[in-house]
């Protein structure tokens, strides 16, 4: 009871510190913990802490990746690999914004469009590989299909989320500007579903790649994937640990773009002005 | 009911309204009219009907039965000044306006805000917010303007600056007004007509004369003053 007590004020404190403001040049910050991780790995690499046969060292991967950008292989890989998460982020991200639309702004359409998604949602999106690879072969078409579906769910339960929850009373004042219904929808609805389609696409981003790895375990003839599957072949871990990292780059990067994207598109908000 | 002047158009006329939410009344066979130009103050206890009443004449509520007829140009300020969060002040003016954002300026310019004109509505003080809201509703020109208890989240002295800024603005453009509030002396400091809500009916209606700019201490205020209290079943101080 009385450790509680304590610890109250401290809380307290702690909660009203200011904080950090993301507007301030300080996004550095989010790459000192990523840095430190790999000086650690490199001096237990140095050390003989770890060998290389189960993890080659930083210094090395450098070299590998110097080596494997020099030749080509890897920018085409990312090359491929890109263009199927992007393919399938389009596709995935009309799909779940629309159906979100159509469920968010009518009643009959969300009678039509939730219990289906919701449904669907429940699958395990990994366990339809092999459907996926009976219906559409082993080509291109199922692995954008595989990032579009994994990428459609989360942008359609958060922008859907997003719609429903737009204050009602602004609702009321457009009604009483006699703003029409497509007004309604363009200068209240969407801007308020915002911030929460906003959260969507980040998941949805997170999930893209996801998917995308997965996807190109199987019979890819090209992209990071096959890049990685190939280098399992010849015992290269120094290959496949370069493939892993740039796909968490890549990772990162569409989050950081995402980040810029929020502060732009939700500058209106106090929080976000410092 | 007072009389309303001979030749005087109602802006809004309203006959056996009722509304009940689940067995409850708050509007009960109620009769209204209001006259272009008029400034009405509309009194009541709280859960006494007024918002309900307001809402029913900005055609917010669509389970009112009864007859209901308003003009066309009704504009409404709320108690929390709803402006849009994620367009600038300005946008919130022109929302839903056809015309020349000269307008929006000369309206901005009339409440103070010309400054504020491109702060986000979140960066907005409540008494500026307040002026804001104000501004988008008087810029459509309403022959009927509906204020909803919007000064009662405001410090006092923002309030005493508001109060004269709407009286000055009645002046100046002559909507009719219903302000919907639970204080009698804004009330009487403010409007022509005073009006109190019980048990969905008006149960007092009465014309306030005194010349604006008006003092508390106006004997005519001070004895409506202590009707009203009555009226609105308080003791008025010192009759106890």
């Amino acid at each position: 009871m009385s450790v509680i007590e304590l610890e109250a004020p401290a809380d307290a404190r702690a909660r009203s510190r200011p904080r950090p403001s993301r507007t301030s040049g300080k996004a550095w910050q989010r790459w000192l913990s990523p840095v430190a991780v790999i000086v650690i790995w490199q001096v237990a690499s140095s050390t003989g802490l770890l060998p290389p046969r189960l993890l080659a060292a930083p210094a090395t991967l450098a070299a590998t990746a110097a080596d494997l950008v020099q030749s080509g292989v890897l920018p085409t890989a990312v090359g491929v690999s890109l263009q199927r998460v992007l393919l399938g982020f389009a596709a995935g991200a009309a799909a779940g914004i629309l159906l979100a639309l159509v469920a968010g702004l009518s009643r009959p359409g969300e009678n039509a469009v939730d219990p289906l998604m919701q449904m669907l949602r429940a699958l395990p999106f990994f366990g339809l590989i092999p459907l996926f690879i009976l219906w559409f072969g082993i080509g291109e078409t199922p692995k954008v299909l595989l990032v579009a579906l994994a990428v459609s769910f989360p942008l359609y339960l958060n922008t859907f989320a997003g719609i429903r929850g737009v204050d009602g009373k602004l609702a009321e004042v457009a009604h009483t500007l006699k703003l029409g219904r497509a007004a309604l929808i363009r200068h209240i609805v969407l801007p308020g579903a915002l911030p929460q389609t906003l959260v969507g696409l980040r998941q949805s981003l997170g999930v893209a790649w996801l998917a995308l790895i997965v996807a190109e375990q199987v019979n890819a003839t090209a992209g990071l994937g096959y890049m990685i599957n190939d280098a399992r072949e010849f015992l290269r871990t120094d290959v496949i640990v370069v493939g892993l990292l740039v796909y968490s780059a890549l990772g990162l990067l569409t989050d950081a773009l995402v980040r810029l994207l929020e502060r732009r598109a939700l500058s209106w908000r106090r929080g976000f002005l410092g | 009911m007072a009389a309303r002047l001979p030749g005087v158009k109602a802006v809004a006329s309203v006959r056996d309204l009722t509304r009940a939410f689940g067995e409850r009344v708050v509007l009960d066979a109620l009769d209204l009219e209001i006259g272009s130009g008029e400034f009405i103050a509309l009194l009541g206890r709280s859960g006494s009907g007024k918002s309900t009443l307001l809402r029913a004449l900005a055609g917010l509520d669509r389970e009112v039965s009864g007859e209901l007829s308003v003009t066309d140009s009704v504009a409404v300020a709320f108690q929390e000044p709803r402006l849009v969060p994620w367009k600038r002040v300005l946008a919130n003016i022109t929302l839903g306006l056809d015309g020349p954002a000269e307008r929006a300026h000369a309206a901005l310019a009339e409440v103070g805000l010309t400054e504020r004109a491109q702060a986000w509505p979140l960066t907005l003080s409540g008494g500026e917010a307040q002026r804001a809201s104000l501004a988008r509703a008087l810029v459509r020109e309403p022959d009927l303007l509906l204020l909803d208890e919007p000064f009662s989240a405001l410090d006092a002295l923002t309030r005493i600056t508001i109060h004269q800024l709407v009286v000055e603005l009645w002046t100046r453009h002559r909507p009719a007004v219903l302000l919907v509030t639970h204080d009698v002396d804004e009330a009487l400091l403010l409007a022509d007509r005073v009006l109190v809500l019980d048990e969905g009916r008006i149960a007092h209606d009465s014309p306030v004369t005194a010349p604006r700019p008006r003092h508390r201490d106006n004997p005519e205020l001070i004895t409506l003053r202590a009707d009203l209290l009555t009226a609105l079943g308080v003791a008025p101080e010192g009759r106890s």
